[in-house]
């Protein structure tokens, strides 16, 4: 765990954001906003409706390209134009309902568009695919996540919300090579299975995968991030260490209610 | 892959096929000959090679109405070509599956393009297919077509009275690829994965709406092929041709288990509802029933067929 408070030197950044705008015609969604993403930590970014969140993310992920501003990855300037882009750069999103081919196994699930091929002419002339290759793997890297699924031929469907929910977060886990990003990963979970996929989060982090996490649940961002970013009128209001700050000075700030200088000093992060 | 698909999906049309021949079995005699069986599958070559392409749409949840309208329009293109301009057999060929292609270009454009549902876009192309089919030919029938072009109707004996048409064994062999593609290539998998979920689908980096034209095009490759089994089995350009086709086709991929809200199916399965369609009308036939209750009984397969699908999804839920 790299963002241990008891070490002074801050771990590196991974992803950050300078000054990111975005207007869509009369509307600023973004106003100059910052972001900084440190190695190894979880992340949680929150913010009211409307405060620039969401788009944030989309920026982040690829999936809109903002007016002005710069977006670094391991200290490189990077251009997304789309969500592809940023999963070649090694950043995988997980988005909240739509992440999973329902009648297809998991396996499939796991390696769709990335599918691999048989070795020599069957591969590569008849382009087969390794399905037996691609079962193994899946079976390696969701035992390595501990996700608890017996088969990875079951289709998602036979799945509760919860594990469906852990093998879209598995699968970023899984191909992610810098940045894990889910949003409201568990949003329409029960309490048992929403600790199913916090414990799997915290997993992914503990793998060293730094992760950014988009969540309306309060409880659950106090309960696993490291640093919360708190997202303001289209800008970075303060980044906040859970362990010293209060739920509801968090929501205060969030809200506007208290500015972040009437916070005591040490519970930005 | 056990446990992967409800056996009773893949297994219920081969059961019902077997129901079906054992009940007109019964019926008449002349039936399980293997001279009528083998007329059976001759019948079938036509809706049978229509329904591969009709597969592949309805399993990226589309529809192709103007299946059987574009294969009759192939065949008179190809027939015409080589009747009156003179053009060589395999080339005019060519030109009939090219214009069926383009009729598949046009679909997938309409409905990755303009994201126009392919129910509207394949009604509208059904009545322009058909329009220009009964304008070209002035809705006459083209004979004196050359041998080469029927070739495919032509039959070899497989022991006693059962002979087995070139076409037939092209069908099957049609179907061999369409089934291996589907199953175990990329392109394949990715087909089912539109059915299933185009968003899901998209945010893994697929580029759907190629999947989705792509998948148009071929199906218009397949009506191609169908339109010149349908001139070696006739023996003729007929402008009326694709009637029963068009919705025989449909029924066959439905009977056959493939969800009509995409996803799901097998390619295999439409080949045996192909032929659940075609034993009915043959045994009915051989029963001296008219062949408007054959219409009737088409009718409430396809929605028996939709029924199940819809209810045992709702079971799934």
């Amino acid at each position: 765990m790299a963002a241990d408070t008891t070490t002074n030197t801050p771990a590196p950044l991974v992803m950050e954001a300078r000054g990111l705008v975005k207007r869509y015609g009369q509307v600023v969604a973004l106003d100059g906003a910052d972001f900084e993403l440190r190695a190894g930590e979880i992340l949680a970014v929150i913010g009211d409706n409307g405060a620039g969140k969401s788009s944030l993310i989309k920026a982040l992920s690829g999936a809109t390209i903002p007016d002005e501003g710069e977006i670094k990855l391991d200290g490189r300037i990077i251009h997304f134009k789309s969500p592809i882009d940023a999963r070649r750069a090694g950043i995988e999103t997980v988005y909240q309902d739509l992440a999973v081919a329902p009648a297809m196994s998991i396996a499939e699930n796991l390696f769709l568009g990335r599918e691999l091929r048989r070795p020599g002419f069957l591969g590569s002339v008849l382009r087969m695919l390794d399905k037996k290759k691609m079962l193994e793997e899946s079976v390696t890297r969701m035992n390595e996540l501990k996700v608890g699924i017996r088969s990875m031929t079951q289709a998602v469907e036979t799945l509760s919300g919860g594990q469906r929910q852990c093998v879209a977060v598995g699968r970023a886990a899984a191909f992610a090579r810098h940045v894990v990003i889910m949003d409201e990963p568990t949003a329409a979970l029960g309490v048992k299975e929403g600790n199913m996929v916090l414990e799997l989060i915290r997993r992914v982090r503990d793998k060293g995968l730094p992760v950014i996490l988009i969540s309306h649940n309060m409880p659950h961002v106090f309960e696993i991030a490291d640093r919360i970013h708190i997202a303001r009128l289209g800008k970075r209001a303060a980044v906040v260490n859970p362990k010293k700050i209060s739920m509801s000075d968090t929501v205060a700030v969030m809200t506007g209610a208290k500015r972040v200088d009437e916070l005591p000093a040490d519970c930005l992060a | 892959m056990k446990g992967r698909l409800p056996p009773l999906a893949t297994l219920g049309p081969f059961i019902a096929l077997l129901l079906a021949c054992g009940f007109f079995a019964t019926q008449n005699e002349r039936f399980l000959t293997g001279g009528n069986l083998s007329l059976v599958l001759q019948q079938v070559m036509v809706v049978g090679v229509i329904a591969i392409g009709q597969t592949l749409i309805i399993l990226t949840a589309g529809i192709d109405l103007s299946c059987g309208m574009v294969m009759a329009l192939g065949g008179i293109v190809m027939t015409k070509f080589a009747t009156e301009l003179g053009v060589p057999p395999l080339l005019a060929v060519l030109c009939g599956i090219g214009v069926t292609t383009l009729f598949g270009l046009v679909n997938g454009l309409l409905v990755t393009r303009i994201k126009l549902p392919p129910f509207i876009v394949t009604l509208g192309t059904l009545n322009i297919a058909f329009a220009i089919t009964q304008l070209y030919s002035n809705s006459q029938t083209v004979t004196d077509v050359p041998d080469a072009m029927t070739a495919l109707g032509n039959t070899f004996a497989l022991g006693g009275t059962t002979n087995v048409a070139y076409g037939v064994v092209l069908m099957l062999a049609l179907y061999g690829l369409a089934w291996f593609a589907l199953r175990e290539t990329a392109s394949g998998r990715h087909v089912y994965a539109v059915g299933n979920s185009p968003e899901a689908t998209r945010l893994t980096g697929i580029p759907t709406q190629r999947v989705l034209l792509s998948v148009y095009v071929l199906a218009g490759v397949f009506y191609g092929i169908a339109s010149l089994l349908s001139v070696a089995r006739t023996g003729v350009g007929d402008p009326n041709a694709g009637q029963t086709e068009n919705l025989d086709a449909i029924t066959a991929v439905v009977l056959g288990g493939t969800s009509l809200f995409g996803g799901r199916g097998v390619i295999l399965g439409s080949l045996v509802g192909a032929l659940i369609v075609g034993v009915f009308r043959n045994g009915l036939t051989l029963m001296g029933v008219s062949s408007i209750y054959q219409v009737l009984v088409t009718g409430v397969l396809v929605i028996l067929a939709v029924a199940t699908d819809q209810l045992s999804r709702k079971g799934a839920r």
